[in-house]
This record gives structure tokens, sequence and C-alpha cells, in this order.
């Protein structure tokens, strides 16, 4: 089991309130991943919930019993680090082993619950060796052995990728989320980064200035950003915004529209000249400079050949415009 | 960054060090003010009797104490000199590649693991003696009077001696501080067209300021209580031409057996170091935040 | 990337670093070797000295007349008994401070080290009249208190900055594993200090060895450690080079080996971790 549920928790730093008032269920099982840009108070939430952190006011329930001023280690959680901090003096068997001994278990249980972990994560060859021998990736897969062995009611990810160059960090995202179809243990998982996020999440926690912003599906937050924040972080490319007088026709503060959702055509109504053309193949992303409206970014086919200075028209896809308020809100 | 369980353990773990060290700093500086305002004298035990400030105007009066003055800011003011000048030559010569770099970096930082009475008393009986000391030898080697360092020139001689135990360590300190200066800073600064006066002028010596600010300081404030090397050699003599300040005070307090002017010398002596001190303070926080 | 340095280049400067480096040597390497000679042949111009006869007269004398055994003995324990206490006092301190740091932590440490600067004459008076009174001139057990105290402030400051470089992540993991205080200080923290908590205890007993106001102050002769048995030499024994020359190694040849071997942490320890 490990559903967790926080109800009106903040966090007071001094006189700077990182945390306002809180209220998110996690159900049990469920892959939630917490993300915003730096600051916004993701990280600082995911130690409230694994206890490193006192909450200033409000409540933290685990499995419906209250944890708030529970210790770290009477969670029943187990975190894995942005460093991995891996005891850098202890082999990886001892350091899978740890929160074992901690724990008082028997010789042959620390035994038996590291060597099956290890054999999960591909580790069996390198448990007599310390983390400094360790690539990267192993060091990841260590941290993440540590957390498995406890079998603890869910996991925390402090953004656990980011230390990983870009190529390792595709397989280690993949790893992570066949783990969790493998465990179906919650896992609570902080990243600032969105592909992460929409790649691997049941449900998106999206973070700024320590309010909860939106939360949802990552297709759900794709499709119906509530705001101009979410619509803005979700996606990549960027969700390109219109103001003045072209938001205005809409009858809205500012116009949003994805660059997937705009095509080069005959007659389009907004005209244009590309100022950068990238190729990527797949892809090309073209930035275009339409007059009275500013830079657009538009995503068209990788064999499209167009290049600097050349005249485009764009047109939105039917029912893909995003209409926001003067205060950055929706509207439906 | 942590939990108020953390947070008090943390106050717990921290206690002892704090209490001990504050009763260390606060109950012999208060006996000593105290001290300092009596009529007290250990020939003469039970006769204490309140002073007023009788014992400070009495201990700056005399003629002894402006003499100390003078030759604590000698001394400190001399040694720095040798040891800083001497340092930065020593660690810019030591900083080249040649060979045997170990042995000699052994050699230079020996001096500064000798004790005090040991490096004071060898250099007064084995190399100033005027009759036996290798000085003398040299001088009559070379068919001149041998010298009495200690008798005639016993402030420099004191600061030759104290010197030298702390060239080491500034020529340790600027040398590591050296070694981290940028190599690519130099060779870009060679593209540039600077020779190397340029480059110790615009990039070595700013790189070490910090660093020889360092050692001015932390010497200034062992430098201010040099005693051993005086007792051993010269006993602040003759007259007083080598006493300094903590001399004075021990000879005050512990030879004459005076308390109270001994203690009123003590208290003049915390507030010049302070003075010091705080310098010393401001500059060391300053790097704590870098 | 090194540049190829010209030969002539690099035979100048080694002749000129062995020169200098044997010119701040010399002192101690005399002493050395007027250890080994007769009374006789150590007044000797230099020259004289190098030709004449080697021998272990001195060091037996030395032996015999003054119980160097004692004072060694006194030294080590001045030394290492307060380091350790030192260190027993200030590994929880640092620990707190290094990683659960407060808003006054920077001040705190700051004071700490400002205990460091009182001269040491301003309370001296206090100092040797508490002695006496609680009847601990000349005792061993009043002197370990007396450098515990002296160099607390460095043992703190040197374990803080080295406790600093340990990242606070590692500390929480353990906590997060179930680790308790003591499991946390003592499986995780201490293990991953052993270098700089060992440097820690080198230079200290290195300062404590030296220090050569308070163990001239309150000692005399039963706690006295080699500080105290070499300034006894001052006169008029000090006339007699061999003896004089052979106490000095036997006083400083410990301290020196040490010495060597944490030349590193020494630029560390003695100012404070603001040059590494």
């Amino acid at each position: 089991m490990g559903q967790i549920t926080l109800s009106s928790v903040t966090k007071v730093f001094g006189d700077v309130t990182v945390i306002p008032p809180l209220d998110l269920t996690i159900n049990d099982g469920e892959f939630v991943v917490f993300v915003g840009p730096s600051g916004c108070g993701k990280s600082t939430l995911l130690r409230l919930i694994a206890g490193l952190e006192d909450t200033s006011s409000g409540k933290i329930l685990i499995d419906g019993q209250d944890a708030t001023d529970a210790a770290p280690a009477k969670r029943g959680l187990a975190m894995v680090f942005q460093s991995y901090a891996l005891y850098p003096h202890m082999s990886v068997r001892k350091n899978i082993a740890f929160p074992l001994k901690m724990a008082g278990a028997s010789v042959e249980e620390q035994n038996r619950k590291v060597e099956n972990a290890a054999r999960i994560l591909n580790l069996s060859s390198y448990l007599e060796r310390r983390p400094g021998q360790l690539s990267g990736g192993q060091r990841q897969r260590v941290a993440i052995g540590r957390a498995i062995v406890r079998e603890p009611a869910a996991f925390l990810f402090d953004e656990p990728l980011s230390n990983l160059d870009a190529a390792l960090r595709v397989t280690m995202r993949q790893e992570i989320s066949e783990l969790h179809q493998n465990l179906k243990t919650t896992m609570i998982y902080v990243t600032h980064d969105q592909v992460e996020a929409m790649t691997m999440a049941d449900k998106i926690v999206v973070l700024n200035a320590g309010r909860i912003e939106q939360v949802g599906s990552p297709l759900e937050l794709y499709r119906n950003p509530q705001n101009l924040f979410v619509a803005g972080f979700i996606g990549s490319p960027k969700m390109n915004f219109i103001t003045g007088a072209e938001a205005a026709k809409h009858d809205c503060a500012t116009l949003g529209v994805r660059p997937e959702h705009l095509d080069v055509v005959e007659g389009g109504p907004w005209q244009g000249v590309v100022g950068i053309a990238e190729h990527l193949g797949s892809d090309t992303f073209l930035r275009v400079h339409v007059e009275g409206i500013g830079d657009l970014t538009v995503r068209v086919s990788g064999e499209m050949g167009l290049h600097h200075g050349d005249r485009v028209s764009l047109a939105p896809q039917a029912g893909k415009l995003y209409r926001f308020d003067a205060n950055g809100k929706a509207i439906a | 960054m942590a939990t108020e369980h953390s947070r008090t353990a943390a106050r717990l773990m921290v206690s002892p060090a704090v209490i001990l060290l504050f009763l260390w700093m606060i109950v012999p500086l208060a006996m000593t003010v105290y001290f300092s305002f009596l009529r007290y004298n250990l020939l003469n035990p039970g006769m204490e009797s309140w002073a007023g400030f009788s014992n400070y105007t009495y201990f700056l009066k005399q003629a002894a104490f402006w003499d100390a003055l003078w030759n604590t800011l000698t001394l400190v003011v001399g040694v720095l000199i040798i040891t800083v000048v001497g340092g930065i030559a020593l660690a810019l010569l030591l900083d080249q590649p040649f060979f045997g770099q170990g042995i000699v970096r052994v050699m230079v930082i020996a001096p500064f693991f000798v004790m005090p009475t040991v490096s004071a008393l060898v250099w007064k009986n084995m190399f100033m003696n005027p009759v036996n000391g290798m000085f003398a030898h040299i001088a009559k080697f070379f068919g001149l009077q041998p010298f009495d360092f200690l008798s005639h020139a016993p402030l420099a001689s004191i600061i030759v001696i104290v010197a030298w135990s702390w060239l080491p360590f500034a020529t340790l300190i600027l040398l590591t501080a050296l070694q981290s200066l940028d190599r690519e800073q130099m060779e870009a600064a060679e593209m540039d067209g600077a020779n190397w006066i340029n480059r110790f002028i615009y990039l070595t010596l700013p790189h070490l300021t910090r660093s020889i600010t360092v050692v001015i300081l932390i010497q200034t404030i062992f430098l201010l209580s040099v005693f051993a090397e005086i007792l051993v050699t010269t006993n602040g003599g003759p007259g007083t031409a080598s006493t300094n300040l903590p001399y004075l005070v021990y000879a005050q307090s512990l030879l004459n057996f005076d308390v109270g002017g001994g203690s009123a010398g003590g208290i003049i002596a915390v507030i010049l170091a302070n003075i010091v001190a705080i310098f010393l303070m401001r500059m060391i926080g300053k790097n704590l935040e870098a | 990337m090194s540049r190829k340095v010209s030969a002539t280049r690099k035979g100048i400067v080694t002749a000129a670093a062995w020169a200098v480096g044997f010119l701040i040597f010399f002192p101690i390497l005399w002493i050395i070797i007027l250890g080994f000679k007769s009374e006789g042949d150590a007044i000797k111009a230099p020259l004289a000295v190098l030709t004449s006869a080697w021998t272990l007269d001195s060091y037996h004398e030395v032996q015999e007349r003054s119980n160097y055994a004692l004072h060694f003995w006194n030294s080590v324990i001045l030394s290492v008994g307060s380091t350790l206490v030192a260190l027993a006092i200030a590994i929880p301190a640092a620990w707190a401070m290094a990683f659960v740091p407060g808003k006054r932590t920077k001040d705190l440490l700051m004071w700490m080290l400002s205990t460091k600067m009182m001269p040491a004459v301003g309370v001296l008076v206090p100092m040797y009249l508490m002695f006496r009174d609680f009847g601990l001139l000349d005792s061993r057990i009043g002197l370990v208190g007396v450098l515990t105290m002296i160099n607390l402030p460095i043992v703190i400051w040197m374990l803080y900055t080295y406790f600093k470089e340990i990242p606070g992540e590692i500390l929480e993991a353990a906590r997060m594993d179930g680790a308790g205080l003591k499991a946390e200080i003592l499986y995780i923290l201490t293990p991953m200090a052993v270098p700089g908590i060992a440097s820690t205890l080198l230079l200290n007993i290195i300062l404590a060895w030296n220090e050569a106001f308070w163990t001239l102050q309150l000692t005399t002769s039963q706690a006295a450690p080699l500080t105290q048995f070499i300034a006894s030499y001052s006169s008029p024994e000090g006339l007699f080079y061999a003896k004089l020359s052979a106490a000095s190694t036997m006083a400083i040849a410990p301290i020196l080996i040490l010495g060597w071997f944490s030349q590193k942490q020494l630029v560390r320890g003695l100012t404070f971790g603001a040059v590494k």
C-alpha cells in the first residue's frame, strides 16, 4: 500500500513562504511526477513527504496514518537522490544492504534480498565494487537497489537522472518505468524536465512558486492546460503565445498555439519570413517572423526544404487554438 | 534545512564545546580585569586593596611599557617583512620544475616543526655565540672580530630566529596558492604579449593577495605573543632592549610578584590584540562567504 | 598542457632551490651532526667538526642525567591526550554546525575562532593563581585541559571544513534508510571523514607538542614536556653543545617526522580552511 495524502501542508523558511497551503492525494500504485521550474518548491515538497524537512503546518497521511511528525525512517518510504548519495566507503553489496542492516535483518535475509535486487537491476557482477568504480548509470541503479530492498510503501525520486548524459537518461527513464510496471509501487518523481514528466507519469503535478497549477494525466495537461503557465511548460517546443490585436480578434488576452498545430499552407491567415530552420531529420523546426504578431515556432515535416529568408504563410489547425484571459486562465 | 528533531540534536551536540569555550574565555578574563584594579602582591598575600586605575597608570607610565610596545611592533613587523618577501620569493622558486622537489620542500618546511625553545637555544648557542658559534667561526676565518649578536643586537637577533621559524609557514601557504593559479590564464597573458614581470604584477600578485593577507594576519596573532624565544635567549635584556609585551607582563607578575600590575598589562595586551583580531575576523569571515 | 622546460633553466632552478633549501635546513642538520660529536669537538670550527670522530656519548649522557624519557612521555601524554579530548568535544560540534546549520552557525564559528585571538598573557595571572590554588601546577591533567582549550577552536574548524565536503544527501540517505543519529555518525560520517579526522589529529598533536607558553609557565619538572626540558638547557648547560644538540634532536625528531606527513593539512588547518 502506498497512498499519500497532503492536507493544507505549508512550508515557511524564515519569512519566505516556499509552499502555501497545498492539498494533494497520491493513490496507491500511481506514478506521480512533480514538475516545475527550479525553485518552484517541488524538491521541498518531496523532502516534506520524506520527512527530511518539517512541515510548518498541515498534515501528511501515509496509508491513512498521520506521519506528519514521524522520523524519515519510520515512514516506510525510500528515496533516490539526485547525487545518488551512495556510501563511498562501502561496497555495492553493503550499500544495498544498509537499510536492511539498520532494520536488523539477518545476514541471510540481507544477502537474499540484495542478490534479488541486483538481479533485477543487472548489478550482480558489480556487488563487490565500490561506488567510485562504477559508471553513472550503474550508480543510479545501485541507488535504486538500495530503495527496492526496503520494500517501501512509496519510492521518492529527486531529479535522479539530471547527472546522466542524454543517451543514458533515455535508457534509465525506460528502466524506471519498467520497474514501476513490475513492482506496482507508488512512485513520486521530481524533475524540471517536462519530457521526463510526459513520458513516465500516470499523473503530473505542475508546480509554480509552491502552488499546484494543475494536476492531471500527461495528455490531459497537453490537451487542456488550465492556464498560461501549464500551457507554456508542457509540450516541446513551447507553445507560441500571441498577444495584442490578433488575440483581441479571438476575444482573449493571450492566444496560444502549439508549433505542431501550425501548418504551412497556401493562403494561410499569417504571412511571415523564415528566420531559422533547424533540420532534425525527423522534423524541422522553423522560427517564422510574422508581421504584426512576432516570432512563431512551427513544426513541419523533416522533408520540408525551407530555409532562411523563404516567405511562408501559416494556418492554425481547426480547434487547436488556446485562449487565455488577462489573468492567464484558460477560457473554455 | 533540517527537521526540528535534528536541530534539537544539533544544539545538544554543539553545547559542550560552546560552554567550555565560553568558560575558558570569560572566567580568567574576568579575573584579570578584577585583579587589575587591586593592589595585590604575591609576597604579601591577604593585603589586597582596591587600587582603582593606579595599576594602569603605573603600567602605562613606566618607560619599560613603551619600550616593550615598540619592541613588540618591531618584532611583528620585522618578522612579517622577512617572511612575506622571503616567502613569495621562495614560493616562486619552488613552483618551478626542478629535480628533487619533494626533498627540497621537506627541508624548507622543517623549521616550522622545531619547538620554539629548541630553535632559540640552537641559534643562541650554536650560531650566535661570540666564542664558539658558527658565525664567530666564520668571522674568525675571514679575520674579522666576532660579533656578540644577542648582547649588541638582541631584538634583531630574535627577529631572525623567529623569522626562521615562520618562513616555512609563509612559503608553504603561498606555494599552495601559487599552485592553484590557472595555467591557462598565464598562457593567455603570454599570448597577449605580457612579459614575466607584467605577468607577476598583474596576475600572480593579485592571485596571491588573499593568501598574503591570511599569512600576515595569522602570523601577527602568533607574533604578538612571542615568549619562549625571548625567555631562553635574552630574558628580555640587556635592560629592556628585547622585552616585548608578553614578556613584560610575565616579568611583572611572576618575577616581581605584582599581580595587580601584571593584570593591568595583560588587559592592555588583550585590547591591542583585539584591534588586530577585528581585522583578522573580518578577513576570514569574508573568505568564508567566498 | 605542460611545455618543455629547457635543460639549462631546469639546472639553474635545481641548483638555486637546493641551495636555499639546504640553507634553511642547515641549523637542524647541524644539531643532528653535533649530537654525534664529543663536547670537545663540538665547539671547534665547522670544518674541524665535520672531520672529527663520531660518538653516541652525548645521547647516553642526556638519558642518564636529565630523565629524557619522563619528559618525552609527558610530551606524548600532553599532546595526544589534549588532542583526543578536543576531538571528542569537536566531532559532535562540527557535525552539528556542518550538517544542521542555523542562522547563527557562522557567528558561532567566528566566535570560537575569536577565543584563539586572546593573548595568553592576558590571562596568565589568574590561570597561574587558579593552578596554584587547585594544586594543578606541574600536573599533567591541568595542562591537558589548557592545551585542549587552546586547540579546540582549530580542531572544530578543521573538522568543520572537512565535514562540509561530505554531501549532506548521503547523511539524509542514511536517515531514510533507517539509521538513527548514532548509526549515522558511526557508520556513515566517521568512516567517510577518516582522512580529515586523521589530519586534524596530526596537526594538533604537532601544535600541542610545540606549545611553549603554558608549558613553560605551568610546569617545572614532574609534568614538564620537552619544551620545558630544553629550556632548562638555557644556561649554563647550553654551552655543552653536543649534549644540547643530542637533547634537541630527540625533542624535535618525532614531530619533524609527523610534520612531514601532514604538510598539506598544515596549510588548511592553520588558515582555518581559508587556503586549501
